[in-house]
């Protein structure tokens, strides 16, 4: 009976300590009370309709179409196949070509591992900048490139194209890396300025005075005590890469096409019998990236988010 | 006389200088992308520009075209809709949420994960989910009418009047978690005091939230609002992927009007001028915001 007691109020406990808060409240109440029922029956059924998207993907993914014109899409798969996923990423058709999603994942690939290595890189030095080498006149070009984050894309995006295609890079895949570092720049510039501010000034100020200069500082004091944060840009800057459609379709050539692209040909493409299987395995497939980012970053992936949204 | 120039003291624009280079990218960004970009196209949006852009002014003319485009006028019904929606749902399923997840529950990391996961998904992968779900033939309408309700009628997509509360649908699917992570930190802001006192003084707990927690969520709620709001403008993938604009013009939105005509339909001009009104809407929830975030801050 001690025993319930004790181990009882445990998990609560430790949760309310980890949060930082001390309890609050009446006394533990009993586990079923009417309260809790409405709690967690509340909490439970919003879940379910979360979930419910990714559970019919999956399971439509596993299905034949046979299966899937008979039965309904909340079913279970009677026969499990992964047919539908082989095809998906190696033989379904975008109206263009028949090799499937891997040409857009690889395209995906290409440019998001550099995009979000250069965005990351520019905005941290001048974030570090920022925060640490203010020089006359910064305030108002971080100011500008801030109130410019809600300008909608569609504004800036024909200028682009003409720079672009000046620069001869208009429908390459650096091209497309250099319109990801632009407009990841504020959000990043942002993020790395305040981490860098809230650092203690004495250490900057102690290597200054042991004559280190501008980028010692950055890759040997800077980098080396900033990497949760970097981690934090990474997730944002992977998920929010790997997820963009519009620079994808306005940036570059048919065959450089993101995947998110080309999920969208090959789903909505009006010619053949849609495959609904294959279209919600390629669906998976490209929702995979982020997703699997999501469930390993965890807290990471909130803390980013949280800093995307908390401005100044 | 360079020479005394060497040994005198560095010139002002060499103070600083490595902080100058690395902030470079940024100036630019900011003059000649984001200030140079958007007056570049304010400005053409006067012009009959129409494959290629020419200085060529035809003052309001492209506003008065567009003003008069029916698939304009749907397109701005259909974003005035989705916003309003968006915007009263998400506040209000978000709050919800999160004030539940306040409670001290069990579970609490998993059913954030579940919630926060639609945000990690592209709008394109949401749009296709949802059209699937939503398909007559095999979706939700199906499922309900092999049950046995047989006259059950639920197909957005495929009706021109409803099909924008079909995209609304999956919007708030993907967005709400943001909503409910966004207000739960500002619930957990809140000093616990607050809730002892207002429990001490036997005030029920809706009250509380009611009269007391969300006037104090002011600012979180003003910033959640600006992040919903400047993301309805933007909606374009979420419709693109989920119904093509159809059925007919039925789900068109500006941002999709802008890219149809800058792209497609070879008629930069009618884009500038449409993208301009975007920008107008953007300034039109931003302006007052900034002033009493930001002016008023240092009035005080």
């Amino acid at each position: 009976m001690a025993e319930t007691v004790s181990i009882k109020p445990g998990p609560a406990l430790a949760a309310a300590t980890r949060a930082g808060i001390e309890p609050r409240g009446a006394k533990p109440r009993r586990a079923l009370s009417g309260r809790n029922i409405m709690l967690y029956g509340t909490l439970i059924v919003a879940a379910l309709y979360y979930l419910l998207p990714l559970y019919v993907m999956v399971v439509t993914s596993m299905k034949g179409m046979p299966e899937i014109r008979l039965g309904n899409i909340f079913s279970p798969p009677l026969e499990v196949t992964f047919e539908p996923w082989a095809k998906a990423w190696a033989t379904a058709c975008t109206g263009l070509n028949c090799d499937g999603l891997s040409r857009g994942f690889w395209n995906s690939v290409r440019i998001t591992v550099p995009s979000t290595l250069i965005s990351i890189l520019v905005a941290s030095v001048n974030g570090y900048a920022l925060a640490n080498w203010k020089f006359k006149g910064a305030d108002l070009f971080f100011t500008i490139l801030i109130v410019g984050a809600f300008i909608p894309y569609q504004v800036m995006i024909y200028p682009i194209v003409i720079v672009l295609r000046e620069m001869g890079i208009y429908g390459t895949l650096t091209g497309l890396v250099m319109v990801h570092t632009i407009f990841g720049m504020p959000i990043l510039t942002l993020l790395f300025r305040n981490y860098f501010s809230s650092l203690p000034e004495e250490l900057f100020k102690a290597a200054r005075i042991d004559g280190a200069g501008f980028w010692q500082i950055y890759f040997r004091i800077m980098l080396p005590m900033s990497l949760p944060i970097f981690v934090v840009a990474m997730i944002l800057q992977i998920t929010g890469i790997w997820n963009d459609f519009l620079f994808g379709v306005v940036f570059t050539r048919p065959e450089y096409y993101p995947m998110t692209v080309q999920l969208n040909n090959i789903v909505n493409s009006v010619q053949g019998v849609k495959e609904y299987n294959v279209n919600m395995a390629a669906t998976l497939l490209t929702g995979a990236v982020p997703l699997f980012v999501y469930f390993v970053s965890g807290r990471l992936f909130v803390r980013g988010i949280a800093a995307g949204a908390v401005k100044g | 006389m360079t020479g005394q120039a060497h040994t005198g003291r560095p010139s002002k624009l060499l103070r600083n200088l490595n902080s100058k280079i690395a902030s470079i990218p940024m100036m630019l960004t900011a003059v000649v992308i984001f200030l140079g970009g958007t007056v570049w196209t304010v400005v053409y949006s006067f012009t009959n520009s129409k494959l290629l852009p020419r200085a060529k002014f035809v003052g309001l003319d492209q506003y008065e075209r567009l003003w008069s485009a029916p698939r304009w006028i749907v397109s701005i019904e259909n974003l005035a809709i989705y916003g309003v929606f968006t915007l009263v749902f998400s506040l209000v399923v978000g709050f919800l949420l999160a004030a539940l997840m306040d409670q001290k529950i069990r579970f609490e990391n998993t059913f954030r994960t579940i919630f926060l996961y639609p945000f990690a998904l592209s709008f394109i992968v949401t749009g296709l989910v949802w059209q699937w779900i939503l398909n007559p033939e095999f979706g939700v309408q199906s499922v309900v009418r092999s049950l046995g309700w047989t006259s059950f009628t639920f197909d957005p997509l495929y009706n021109a009047d409803i099909v924008i509360y079909g995209v609304l649908i999956a919007g708030l699917w993907q967005g709400t978690g943001l909503v409910m992570c966004l207000l739960l930190a500002g619930l957990r802001g809140i000093d616990e005091d607050i809730w002892k006192a207002a429990r001490i003084d036997g005030i029920p707990m809706w009250k509380t939230y009611l009269f007391i927690v969300i006037p104090m969520m002011r600012p979180v709620f003003i910033t959640t609002l600006v992040i919903i709001a400047s993301g309805i403008v933007k909606v374009y993938d979420l419709v693109v992927a989920q119904t093509s604009g159809g059925p007919g013009i039925a789900s068109e939105v500006p941002a999709k009007y802008v890219y149809d005509y800058m792209f497609q339909a070879q008629n930069l001009g009618q884009g500038f001028a449409a993208s301009t009104m975007m920008l107008v809407t953007v300034a039109i929830i931003i302006v007052p915001w900034a002033y009493l975030e930001f002016g008023g801050r240092k009035r005080g």
